[in-house]
């Protein structure tokens, strides 16, 4: 039989079976039916105990039935499949109905393992693994006033967590002589012990309960082994996992000794069509109990049935968590198992601190890590063991605290298989194909690998690793800016200020060559207006901007806008407030509060934008810049005027910073916050520039970043008064503004700056090199020369004559459709489009 | 369905923005990006995106690259070949074209 497979079932719908149906929906041509056992649809179980700290069973849900719906997905609750005809590829569910298939997937998962203690069965001996579970142990810590875990793994420790939120003195009893013995080693789990000691756990290692009987002041005592006994009114059993696998055994797929459905690197069973993946999955004598490795199953079965060749490989079971608030890390061989390997420790009782590394013999190889109370080190110790990098001669640089900087990794330590662009899922390996094929330059790897051509967030790495790859092949990187100019950014920097130059025609006819291109062209559009600060849509400039610039807005999808007017300090009185709502309202716009303290209106039409823009100018708003190259927000907390923790008026500083640097022209876009202490609820060292109060001023942060790459600010200088902060970062900015590349945020600018931190300190605290007054004076006209850019373009006819789709009419582009979703607007996708897409391109083969 | 295409007057030439670009809506539905680049030239071309599906490209940059003169799409980024319509960083993707002409200071397209 050679047709394609087209009736899938799925039996089970946790995580993993959710993830494969998801999976499998991306592709048209398949009936998918889903069988689940459980009276809902796929929840994350993994955050299961925040049920306990507010979240609803809907908060916790994968899917919903809508969903499912809305893919093709058919699903029936309930549905217990208890019989499978392998040879008329039929299953039947517990109420007789019987559904076909081509392919089945078994995703049953497993059930805890409650050991065999006499009076396990009594009232209030409860598990952790379902939505039930947690109301029923919900409804027994009501009654009572004790509560006991068995097992004190990683699960059993969660399980922990969720009886002391209900409010239960609570015990953890485990069986070994540590907890976690997993993940981690002596040292680690003696640690993390007296940590839960510490917030009132209680914790009782190498105990084997014998019995549990009734108890004297609570519901049961629990009799262990070496005579000693406890009282508690809850038992909750977390002592691993057994899989679902009785369908399995009862209609002859093969299974492991110990359980398990047995499967190869294909994730397919003893049955050519049928498959099992998840913690139900038995892959080479081993149960996966994390949901990663079950997703990549999924994945991998989805492949297998459109006909790809996606192997299962096994996992890597290395784990970074917060367990009770305490963060604990394991990697790869964490108990100093492999032969002739060595360890490095630091231990450090007052901060409860404790880290440990295992290296090859060689010390050249990471091949495990513990950490324990200080994970922050993990993500770069876990590439290293990945990818087998080769350690620093001092590994144990890796783990201490120390006063400079760490060793980082840099591109040429990612091994090939490293991601560099995750939508299109291109590796440096791919990349390093592309260029023994031929590519020179970043251009052509793009276009040959497709990398970057999804969102464009891995834009700066591509380059870099690109740069880097053709560096050791000996080919010469070019710094010029495009084809049309042989300078840098900065070069043309300099010879704008130098020559006067005041428009790109000029520039381009001294200096460069050609037309210009979508490089060159903002890049020295941005230069003027730094330099020059003109109205950036003068006819001069108007062909220079991108098109976010070109019509003041975010450009969406759908060639539609979005519309963020500022607000400065996040600070927005309710007639304010109301305006925008009612012209959200009357213009159907998709309202959202962005991350940076204001408010998103998308869905404007251009040739709405104009008319939107007046309301709320005439409201005493301005433009948010949110589609420039320049100031985005200055987020804060309310800080000293009503915090009680607050040390400076935060709020007054953020506003004023915010409008100070308004309409800043920059390489790329810029963010600040300011923070009213030390707790830091604004987030500053997450920003560009970052402020936070101190009880004598203010410490500056710098450089920091969130985003692709997250970078903590680096602190620049402390307790500064208003004025000097104010030079500060006048004088920082305007350098950075100056000598930075196109689109590179002032993370990678510092980063790449030869003397770093330490040079722009003598630049900007001591003047190293005579120019602070030039750079002061230069933001002075930046500041003197402000204006908001929608009000001057919606004062202008001339202006007001480009917000109209078409040059020859008025009607509207028809192709922009709208469908509601949670009660806003949404664009229309392809088959939700009541006239369809017009397609007025042509598909053209190559001969 | 077939329809025959004639020279169709869109606008003044002085509504077009040099080195940028405007949109015309044709009789038959049909949305087309108009560049002019330098005083003379006109370029007419499909205002449909292929790889963005929305009608975007006359908001797009004009560049150029060893002589030819191209949009690039403001979604995405790819680049058309304004007088050809091939793009230049997935040659199995093009545009429509259209001839334009200039009479009596009125732009014509003929589609």
């Amino acid at each position: 039989m050679s047709t394609q497979p087209k009736k899938i079932v799925v039996v089970g719908n946790g995580m993993v079976g959710h993830h494969f149906v998801d999976e499998m929906a991306k592709h048209e041509g398949y009936e998918i039916t889903v069988l689940s056992a459980e009276d809902r649809l796929a929840y994350d179980r993994v955050h299961l105990s925040e049920y306990f700290s507010g979240k609803t069973a809907d908060d916790l849900a994968m899917t919903t039935p809508a969903y499912y719906n809305e893919i093709g997905v058919k699903f029936f609750t309930n549905a217990k499949v208890t019989h499978i005809d392998k040879a008329a590829k039929i299953v039947t569910t517990e109420a007789g109905n019987t559904y076909a298939y081509d392919k089945l997937v078994m995703a049953t998962g497993s059930y805890p393992f409650v050991p065999p203690i006499p009076g396990k069965e009594r009232d209030h001996c409860l598990v952790y693994r379902t939505i039930q579970d947690l109301e029923d142990i919900q409804a027994s810590a009501k009654a009572g006033k004790v509560g006991v875990v068995v097992g004190g793994g990683l699960l059993g420790l969660e399980a922990a967590n969720a009886l002391k939120e209900l409010g239960l003195q609570t015990h953890v009893v485990e069986f070994a002589p540590q907890l976690m013995g997993v993940q981690l080693d002596k040292d680690g789990g003696a640690l993390l012990r007296s940590m839960i000691e510490g917030i009132g756990v209680q914790v009782h290692t190498q105990k084997a309960t014998n019995e549990i009987v009734d108890g004297e002041e609570c519901v049961h005592r629990m009799n262990f082994a070496d005579g000693s006994h406890l009282e508690t009114d809850v038992i909750l059993f977390s002592a691993g996992i057994r899989p679902y696998d009785n369908l399995a055994r009862e209609f002859d797929l093969a299974v492991g000794e110990r359980g398990g459905i047995v499967v190869d690197n294909n994730c397919k069973t003893s049955d050519e069509n049928i498959y099992a993946i998840g913690e139900c999955a038995l892959w080479n004598n081993f149960i996966f109990g994390l949901v990663a490795p079950g997703y990549t199953m999924a994945k991998v079965t989805a492949d297998n049935i459109l006909g790809g060749e996606q192997q299962f490989t096994g996992a890597d079971m290395s784990t970074k968590l917060k367990l009770m608030g305490m963060d604990v890390g394991s990697i790869g061989d964490a108990h100093a198992r492999t032969e002739g390997c060595k360890s490095y420790v630091y231990s450090n009782q007052p901060d409860q601190i404790y880290k440990k590394i295992v290296v090859s013999a060689d010390g050249k190889e990471l091949l495990g890590a513990v950490l324990v109370g200080d994970t922050s080190e993990y993500d770069s110790l876990l590439q290293y063991a990945l990818n087998g990098i080769e350690l620093p001669d001092n590994p144990d640089g890796l783990i201490l605290p120390s006063a400079g900087e760490k060793p980082t990794l840099g591109v040429d330590a990612l091994p090939d298989t490293a991601t560099i662009c995750s939508c299109l899922n291109v590796t440096k390996g791919d990349i390093i194909a592309a260029i023994d094929c031929g590519a020179v330059d970043v251009g052509e790897v793009k276009s040959s690998t497709k990398a970057g051509s999804g969102c464009g967030g891995c834009a700066a790495l591509l380059k870099k690793v690109t740069d880097h790859e053709l560096e050791k092949r000996g080919v010469e990187i070019s710094t010029d800016l495009c084809e049309h100019f042989t300078y840098s950014r900065v070069e043309l920097f300099h010879i704008v200020k130098a020559e006067q130059i005041k428009t790109f025609d000029v520039l381009v006819e001294k200096h460069g060559s050609g037309l210009g291109c979508e490089i060159c062209k903002p890049a020295v559009g941005s230069i003027l207006a730094s330099v020059w600060n003109d109205y950036i849509l003068k006819s001069d400039h108007l062909s220079l901007q991108d098109t976010n610039d070109v019509f003041l807005g975010n450009m969406q999808k759908d060639g539609t806008y979005s519309v963020v007017p500022r607000m400065p300090g996040g600070e927005i009185t309710p007639d304010k407030l109301i305006v925008i709502g009612e012209v959200a309202k009357e213009y159907n716009l998709y309202t959202k509060i962005t991350g940076g303290q204001r408010i998103d209106l998308f869905g404007a039409r251009v040739d709405q934008l104009p008319a939107i823009w007046k309301r709320l100018i005439d409201a005493g708003m301005e433009t948010g810049h949110a589609y420039g190259k320049s100031l985005r927000t200055v987020k804060s907390c309310v800080g000293s005027t009503w915090c009680r923790y607050g040390q400076q008026d935060s709020m007054a500083m953020a506003i004023f910073l915010e409008n100070r640097y308004k309409g800043l022209r920059s390489p790329h876009k810029i963010k600040f916050a300011v923070s009213g202490c030390t707790r830091e609820c604004a987030e500053a060292q997450s920003k560009d520039i970052g402020v936070i109060a101190t009880e004598n001023g203010w410490n500056l942060y710098v450089s920091g970043n969130g985003g692709m790459k997250p970078r903590h600010g680096d602190l620049f200088a402390t307790d500064l008064d208003d004025e000097t902060l104010i030079k500060y970062i006048d004088r920082y900015l305007m350098f950075y503004v100056r000598t930075a590349d196109r689109l590179t945020r002032t993370s990678v600018w510092l980063e790449n700056l030869e003397g770093g931190l330490a040079y722009m300190e003598k630049i900007v605290k001591h003047d190293h090199l005579g120019i602070n007054a030039e750079l002061e004076k230069q933001m002075e006209n930046v500041i003197d020369t402000y204006q908001c850019e929608w009000k001057t373009t919606i004062e202008s006819t001339e202006q007001l004559k480009r917000f109209r789709q078409f040059v020859n009419s008025d009607t509207v582009d028809g192709n922009i459709e709208f469908v509601t979703e949670r009660d806003q607007i949404r664009p229309a996708k392809g088959e939700e489009k009541k006239y369809g897409v017009q397609i007025q391109a042509v598909d053209v083969t190559p001969a | 369905m077939t329809t025959e295409n004639t020279w169709q007057t869109i606008c003044p030439t002085s509504a077009l923005i040099k080195n940028s670009g405007v949109c015309a809506l044709l009789a038959n539905q049909e949305q087309v990006a108009l560049f002019q680049v330098g005083n003379d030239t006109v370029y007419a071309v499909s205002n449909f995106d292929p790889f963005g599906k929305a009608n975007v490209l006359y908001r797009g940059l004009i560049g150029e690259t060893k002589g030819d003169i191209y949009v690039a799409s403001p979604l995405l980024k790819q680049r058309f070949v304004l007088n050809s319509g091939a793009c230049l960083d997935d040659d199995t993707f093009a545009i429509k074209t259209y001839e334009t002409r200039v009479i009596d200071g009125q732009l014509e397209i003929f589609g």
